[in-house]
């Protein structure tokens, strides 16, 4: 077994795979750019190693200074995480001629499956089913036109080095076939260097499935069953589970023994996902092969059991795998949810900064995974996930009920961030029933995310949370002076009033009036920013906080503004004139800290709504504003190459 | 006896009726509560007393003597906020416009001298006219006599107005005099000549809200400390506002019990400085985190952005907290937030107020704008006013403490009673480049000798050591702990005494 390893990686799988590593006795290194020299992998490992300055090209993708990084430390073998060199056979090569263990694939299974094409190829000669499509590299954006209409729309433009919905378009005409062809060769040559693409047939209501493997070098390949990963937005996993709701046994069979073949044909070994796209009549295609370990691993090992970081390092030492298939058991089901910084009601725009608060909760089946910590940097330059929240539980509800939970009582300050968007997710019934596909976002959510209502029996216990918070300030401010403390209160939420009476007898805080009457137990403290209550006995938890003269209390990605306010207030407040809101429709603000790229429209033209008005780059992606509605632009105020600031007017209209 | 208590009851509803249903109502179209109900919402639950409730006016002229309504315009007398007594007065828009007459002025004047005898604080709700014009230079001579009254309790018992209308004109002084000014957004406005005389005088259009408006005044005058959305938010927040201020220069400060442990430790500000020295953080977040229940009442939060101040609590006492915020123009002071933090500093040193100053700091703001506009002066007041205070005064350095503005900030030599330095901080006359560019001036050709000699500068005074080695640092403190620090040195600092030199006044240079 290896004494020491360095990991190829960042943020919270780094962390992760050291966590295994220490388990076992391992040393770790970490490896940063100048952007993460304070960053949580580098705070947990043994040691870590300056690698360059912040863009990835100049630091975690340059695989000469990784090597000398493990040089120097006397490193033996290297885990490259997710993302990044992990699946790039440069870097396995470039390993094994300076003597250092790739912990991953030998690199001709890299390439074959990295590269897309080829692993159709190997895959239909392997007897896996696969999808209609055109197989080889498409020339230009005329080709990708006309095969598309061959294949018939909609079809799939994918980057052949892609992953992580980068350099991926589903045009739905030839127009659109064309636009998205050279805009994701654009994005498939800065993200990945490599710009080639392929179309293929575009299932619809389709469900992303995919099997785990597992291949040692000694001829055994083990499938440690599926994960449902169908809840996407744009491509990018959101909620993923083990085992997947739809998948009977003998389907799960034929999928695992189809990616066992596929992984032999491939002279697969190390850690492999095979892909599949699966209908509505539980017809299943191959996808693609991810040769390396997956962001959504973790509901596999909770629900096996088995530590894939650890079989991948001991495979990559040589050792036998002592399974056998009909041990590999998934009990239990488990819900993975990925935290991101990004904002779920600006069109899950990514965001940047300090995180000034970080609480992650814990409880019963939970694993959290994270990158950051209280007081950490979200950097512009990476990926801003920052943990993944794993639930695990005798089946599908107990997972979830936990993983809300688990959503909810996650208190987290500084950027935006999608708890309150993935709370409502799984909050949905259609989630609930198991309903899935890769559409459920865009049907679920047809308007984007707005925020949630909460459902009728929450609500009333957000009601009681904030009298007895109101009646635990008031205690507070009556003993500066002894006065008493009111009972008479108003309690506000939008249009609606409650005249209530609260009041304390020893640890229960009793409101009277609102519904007949509630009972709330809390040790809540002014200051907290999580309450967690008894409601009539029935446990609650809310996230909350002062918000002017009252209480804002979230949960599940809803927001309730609840005042408790002395009678006279309330009455007075009711005829307080509403104000309204500044109207910033005049000017195209910049949703995200990001590169200004190129503004497309001059000071005087007119502009149709839908019309491309400027690109901004933010975390590679290239985002296209459009107008909004039909209008002429007065003033253009900033210029290509532009750093902007988030809500920076680029463009004024008349 | 039962007649005169029915001739009574009738009275006080003839006054409660104020200029009657039809102004009442015009008053709440406005979105504007009445004096009587404003007062209600300030103080506790039927703890409002209201004295001089039947006083009128004595004018005869212009018909005024057949026009009385009892109560004469204002509202007064005195109440509750949260158990501790205050008086207030509250002008009556209803009544007269709200004008102030000799009668007026009288009932004002007379909870004022009662406010200082007893030691509790005014509040001034202002919703007036201005002067009554029909009583001549009776009304001049009555809003001197209010002016007066607010110079002589000016550091004996806390002032505060609340603008919830007009007050235009000589009104203005009144209170430009108190300690804070609140104002109601889009319902208020403070000027000393209105849109009218400014178009006549300099050709200028502008209207009452740009000209004197809850906004203009919170971030282009820095006239008032806080502006609100309406009147309801205005009092309940004046009624948070009140609870960190003592009721007199003879009362200690009143403490909120708090639940939050004093030795919190908050790991995330070890990260809070940034490994380059150029970069900006939010002051806000160190305040919030160091203070109980991250409970920051900030003043002027949109006007001289640049540096911080407000009230805040350590272990249930009220503290006074003046930052620099190096995301506003790099935290340097200037005229307007030497001007900002001078008044604040001041006010705490006459209410017995402990100050807490955090300092980052690179200097004052260069330019001829500033020169022009007396930053000696202006920068000069905030240095009286650390220097004169004698309240407990505790600094933690953050990161830079460039130059003068170094001393200025509640320095040691300031009589700064704890000083601490966090681990990043820089106390130097200046930053590296500029030090080494005039200290070598002759290498200036020489890019690489430069460099050799900025690092040899940063190592040199790039860190609190070498202050702390003479003394001007009491510790070095790690940033999780500030608040653990902060605490115990208020607690040892509670019975502090010091007296300066007898004197009639002093004279801070204005």
């Amino acid at each position: 077994m290896f004494t020491k390893i360095l990991i190829a990686n960042r943020g919270e799988i780094a962390v992760r795979v050291m966590r295994t590593a220490k388990r076992m006795g391992i040393k770790t290194v970490a490896i940063y750019s100048d952007a993460d020299a304070d960053a949580l992998h580098v705070r947990e490992a043994d040691e870590a190693v300056r690698i360059g300055p912040p863009p990835s090209a100049e630091s975690y993708l340059k695989i000469d200074a990784i090597v000398a990084a493990c040089q120097t430390t006397g490193a033996e073998a290297v885990h490259p995480g997710y993302g990044f060199l992990s699946e790039n056979p440069d870097f396995p090569t470039a390993l094994e001629k300076a003597g250092i263990v790739f912990i991953g694939p030998p690199p001709a299974a890299m390439e074959s499956m990295g590269d897309k094409i080829a692993a159709k190829k190997i895959a239909e000669a392997a007897g896996v089913s696969i999808v209609p499509g055109h197989t080889d590299a498409v020339p230009d954006a005329d080709t990708a036109a006309t095969i598309a209409k061959k294949i018939g729309y909609p079809v799939m433009i994918k980057a052949a080095a892609g992953g992580g919905g980068k350099g991926l378009r589903i045009p739905g005409d030839d127009a659109s076939a064309r636009e998205g062809f050279i805009r994701a060769q654009s994005e498939a040559r800065s993200a990945f260097g490599d710009d080639r693409l392929f179309i293929e047939k575009y299932i619809e209501e389709p469900r992303h499935i995919e099997i785990q493997i597992l291949a040692d070098a000694h001829g055994n390949v083990f499938h440690f069953g599926e994960r449902e990963c169908s809840i996407q937005r744009r491509h990018q996993k959101v909620i993923e589970e083990a085992p997947s709701p739809f998948l009977d046994d003998k389907t799960r069979a034929t999928m695992g023994a189809q990616a066992v073949a596929l992984a032999k044909a491939a002279g697969y070994r190390s850690a492999g996902t095979v892909e599949f796209i699966v209908d509505a009549k539980r017809k299943f295609y191959f996808l693609e092969m991810n040769t390396r370990l997956q962001v959504e691993h973790p509901v596999t090992e909770m629900v096996t059991g088995y530590d894939l970081v650890e079989l991948m390092i001991r495979i990559a030492a040589g050792e036998k795998l002592m399974l056998a298939q009909k041990d590999i058991k998934l009990t239990g089901s488990a819900i993975e949810a990925r935290l991101y910084a990004e904002d779920p009601r600006r069109n899950f725009l990514p965001s940047i900064g300090r995180i000034s608060r970080y609480r992650p909760p814990q409880g019963d089946g939970i694993r959290i995974d994270s990158g950051v910590f209280e007081g950490a940097e979200i950097p512009l330059y990476y990926d801003p996930m920052m943990a993944k929240l794993v639930a695990h539980g005798a089946d599908r509800a107990e997972a979830t009920k936990r993983l809300a939970d688990a959503l909810d009582a996650f208190v987290i300050r500084g950027p935006s961030h999608n708890l309150g968007f993935l709370a409502a997710t799984i909050a949905r019934p259609r989630f609930r029933e198991g309903r899935l596909s890769t559409d459920f976002i865009a049907q679920e959510f047809p308007d984007g995310f707005t925020g949630a209502i909460l459902p009728p029996d929450q609500g009333g216990q957000a009601i009681a949370v904030a009298a007895a918070v109101q009646r635990i300030v008031a205690e507070r401010d009556a003993r500066i002076a002894g006065a008493p403390v009111p009972e008479r209160w108003v309690i506000v939420q939008g249009d609606s009033r409650y005249p209530a009476t609260i009041v304390r007898r020893n640890e229960t805080i009793t409101i009277t009036g609102y519904t007949a009457r509630q009972d709330v137990m809390t040790e809540w403290q002014p200051g907290d920013l999580l309450i967690r209550a008894h409601v009539d006995g029935i446990a609650t938890l809310f996230q909350i906080e002062p918000r002017g003269i009252g209480w804002l209390l979230s949960r599940s990605g809803a927001e309730l503004d609840i005042k408790v306010l002395p009678p006279a207030a309330a009455a007075a407040l009711a005829g307080m004139p509403e104000k309204p809101k500044p109207d910033l429709s005049r000017h195209l603000l910049s949703p995200m800290p990001g590169l200004l790229v190129s503004i497309a429209v001059a000071a005087g033209q007119e502009v149709k709504t839908g019309e491309a008005l400027a690109v901004v780059e933010a975390m590679k992606m290239e985002n296209i504003l459009r107008a909004e509605r039909d209008g002429t632009v007065a003033k253009v105020c900033a210029k290509a190459g532009d750093s902007l600031a988030v809500d920076q007017i680029i463009l004024e209209f008349a | 006896m039962q007649d005169i208590l029915r001739q009574l009851e009738e009275k006080r509803e003839a006054a409660r009726q104020g200029g009657g249903e039809r102004r009442v109502a015009a008053q709440h179209a406005k979105g504007k509560l009445t004096a009587r109900e404003r007062l209600e919402l300030l103080f506790d639950p039927s703890s409002f007393e209201e004295w001089d409730m039947f006083v009128e006016h004595r004018s005869s002229d212009f018909g005024m003597e057949e026009q009385k309504i009892p109560g004469d315009g204002v509202v007064t007398g005195h109440g509750l906020v949260n158990g501790r007594t205050v008086f207030a007065f509250s002008q009556d828009f209803t009544v007269f416009g709200g004008s102030l007459s000799e009668a007026h002025a009288e009932k004002i004047c007379k909870i004022m001298d009662q406010a200082m005898k007893v030691g509790a604080p005014v509040i001034g709700l202002n919703d007036s006219g201005g002067a009554r014009i029909q009583e001549g230079v009776a009304s001049l001579a009555a809003y001197a006599e209010v002016f007066q009254r607010n110079v002589l309790a000016s550091g004996v018992v806390p002032q505060v107005s609340v603008v919830m209308g007009p007050c235009a004109g000589g009104a203005v002084y009144s209170p430009a005099m108190t300690d804070f000014i609140f104002m109601v957004k889009d319902s208020s406005y403070m000027f000393v000549t209105g849109p009218d005389v400014v178009k006549t005088v300099t050709q200028e259009t502008v209207t009452q809200e740009e000209l004197g408006g809850a906004i203009t005044h919170t971030t282009r005058s820095g006239v008032a400390d806080l502006a609100f959305e309406n009147d309801v938010e205005a009092l309940l927040q004046l009624r948070r506002f009140m609870d960190f201020l003592p009721s007199s220069n003879r009362a200690k400060p009143p403490v909120r019990p708090t639940s939050d442990p004093v030795t919190r430790a908050e790991p995330a500000l070890d990260t809070l400085i940034p490994a380059n020295a150029n970069r900006p953080y939010d002051m806000h977040e160190l305040i919030t985190k160091v203070v109980d229940e991250g409970d920051f009442f900030e003043l002027s939060p949109t006007w001289a952005k640049n540096i911080l101040v407000g009230f805040a609590r350590l272990d249930g006492h009220p503290v006074g907290i003046v930052a620099n915020q190096p995301m506003v123009l790099a935290g340097c002071l200037d005229i307007d937030s030497a001007r900002k933090a001078a008044r604040f500093v001041r006010f705490c040193d006459c209410f017995a107020i402990p100050i807490v100053t955090f300092v980052d700091v690179p200097g004052f703001l260069p330019g001829t704008q500033q020169e022009y506009g007396a930053i000696i002066k202006h920068g000069a007041k905030l240095l009286f006013a650390f220097a004169e205070a004698t309240v407990p005064k505790v600094t933690v350095i953050t990161r830079k403490a460039y130059g003068g503005a170094y001393d200025v900030m509640s320095s040691k030599h300031l009589r700064g009673d704890v000083n601490y330095a966090w681990p990043s901080a820089e106390i130097a006359v200046m930053g590296p480049k500029g030090a080494v560019e005039i200290i070598f001036r002759g290498d200036a050709g020489d890019p690489a000798k430069i460099e050799a000699r900025t690092e040899e500068y940063r190592q040199k005074f790039a860190n609190p050591f070498v202050a702390g080695s003479r003394g001007y640092i009491d510790d070095v403190i790690a940033p999780r702990d500030t608040r653990a620090r902060l605490c115990r040195s208020l607690a040892m600092l509670r019975d502090k005494q010091l007296a300066n030199p007898w004197k009639k006044h002093d004279n801070i240079p204005l």
